[in-house]
């Protein structure tokens, strides 16, 4: 079964086309890339996972059900990591992930498992007490990793989740996000440009511009592009580079 | 999804407001000094030239204290809603209402919840409220605190969904500052907040009928009435389909299909 299946998905933004006829399936307990320069999509492609958006044109399916017909089933096996943070800095690590419990219906004694499941796997259980406000950004985004986790969702978006961090911070996420793939079979949608994120071997999805320039294993995604490396592929669809 | 799911979306929500409230002590202190200048300082300097005759439901000539103080709750209640409201538009600009938007839970019943966590903290300080109004010989009948308490949640519903809906149409916190301008004080003061209707209209016959459009003014009025366990039907109706009227306009506009949201520059 695929966890995830687009068909044909377009969004604009009032006179602006920011995703045009997109469409690829993520086959279950797969990982995949999401890549493309800033404005090619990928943040629109996740409020649109997310329901943050919704587009008349085009179908979603998230485990074989339409995300407008069953979004409460289809957002329930789906946990999310933004770009941009969405902790609230005056809660604590511990009442962030309570709170974001809640609102999956998780009872008292499952949130506190799974909380405590989480805290430790980030390495976070000794701070839970403090404010997210009193916290760096690279214990932010763990803390962000644990709430997208917490209700054990079977498809993870990650949008430029990595961005800013350390590169310890970096390796260990990237290392927890792949075992999830691999040990648990989560499906993984990753969106980033920073390709240190994707490996030669990873299937990847090229966006440009609203459209989806290319789709396959990485390796050959860059070969038919006459490109040396991911990074210079990535130069290559660049806006700079198109424009010119 | 199972009922107790339900259960405990709810609960988180109230819990997270009710903790922001608490963290705020000056949120509570603010929310208290506005109506109580008004009660002390605006009331002892009107009282002498504003006279009020006996009117429902009152029962006897009353002092001017007495008399606005159903309009000052609606006061706290009208302000605690705006602030709810735009601390909405701040954790959609901060991104935290992302959180809230995508639960797996129906977007109208989050709304919902929302709508009765704000109207559980304006409860709590327009209690506070009659407390320290008592020292200042507001003195309702005993039983009126308990039957005050339905028609106060609902008109804070009422105005908590006014500012919910709002907020759903302003993209930007600069904005959110400028329209409460043009919401808070024409809502309080065209109403029968500070003065009767009836003074309004001995005043000014076009400024008595925009009071009487204004849901506001029925919101007061349903407090005045049950204050002194009293049903003012109209006051009731006006305020149970404002209520239903704005609460609609609000899941609509947080509807991602049908909303203003992400329209014209990004996802909420």
């Amino acid at each position: 079964m695929n966890a995830l299946e687009i068909q044909q998905l377009s969004f604009q933004y009032g006179a602006r086309q920011a995703l045009d006829d997109i469409s690829f399936a993520l086959p279950e307990g797969s990982f995949c890339g999401l890549l493309g320069p800033n404005g090619a999509g990928k943040t629109t492609l996740f409020a649109l996972l997310t329901r943050l958006l919704s587009s008349r044109q085009g179908q979603i399916r998230i485990f074989g059900q339409s995300l407008e017909d069953n979004p409460g089933q289809a957002l329930q096996s789906m946990g999310m990591v933004f770009q941009q943070s969405t902790l609230d800095l005056d809660l604590s690590i511990e009442q962030n992930l309570s709170y974001h419990a809640a609102l999956h219906g998780l009872s008292r004694a499952q949130s506190r498992d799974s909380i405590e499941q989480q805290l430790q796997r980030f390495s976070i259980a000794e701070r839970r007490h403090e404010r997210v406000r009193q916290l760096n950004q690279g214990h932010r985004r763990r803390v962000e990793f644990a709430r997208a986790l917490l209700h054990r969702p079977r498809l993870l978006l990650l949008d430029e989740a990595t961005v800013g961090l350390d590169v310890e911070t970096r390796h260990m996420i990237n290392q927890h996000v792949r075992e999830l793939c691999h040990d648990q079979g989560v499906t993984v949608l990753w969106s980033s440009h920073l390709v240190d994120d994707i490996h030669d071997d990873d299937p990847i999805l090229l966006l440009q511009q609203g459209r989806l320039l290319a789709q396959g294993p990485c390796a050959p995604v860059v070969a038919q592009h006459d490109c040396a490396s991911l990074h210079e592929l990535m130069l290559k669809v660049s806006p700079r580079a198109a424009c010119a | 999804m199972r009922l107790a799911a339900y259960l405990h979306a709810f609960n988180g929500i109230l819990y997270r407001e009710l903790y922001r409230f608490l963290q705020q002590r000056s949120r509570l202190l603010s929310a208290l000094v506005r109506p109580l200048l008004w009660l002390v300082v605006f009331a002892a300097g009107f009282r002498a030239a504003l006279g009020i005759s006996i009117i429902p439901p009152y029962e006897t000539y009353i002092t001017y204290e007495v008399y606005i103080t159903p309009g000052l709750l609606g006061v706290i209640l009208l302000f605690n809603g705006m602030q709810s409201s735009l601390s909405m538009v701040v954790d959609r600009e901060m991104g935290s209402m992302r959180v809230l938007l995508t639960s797996p839970l129906p977007r109208p019943f989050l709304l919902f919840s929302k709508l009765m966590a704000i109207a559980v903290i304006s409860a709590i300080q327009a209690y506070v409220f009659l407390v320290v109004a008592w020292f200042f010989d507001v003195h309702p009948p005993a039983i009126g605190y308990l039957t005050l308490l339905p028609a106060m949640v609902l008109s804070a519903l009422m105005l908590a969904a006014i500012g919910l809906f709002i907020s759903s149409l302003v993209r930007q916190l600069e904005n959110f500052a400028g329209v409460m301008n043009f919401v808070v004080f024409p809502m309080f003061f065209l109403s029968s907040a500070l003065y009767p209707l009836w003074k309004m209209q001995e005043a000014n016959e076009w400024l008595y009928w925009v009071c009487s459009i204004n849901p506001f003014t029925y919101a007061v009025e349903l407090m005045r009435f049950a204050l002194y366990q009293q049903w003012n039907g109209l006051a009731l109706a006006v305020v149970l389909g404002s209520t239903l009227g704005f609460t609609l306009a609000a899941i609509a506009g947080y509807n991602p299909r049908s909303g203003l949201l992400g329209r014209k520059q990004g996802p909420a």
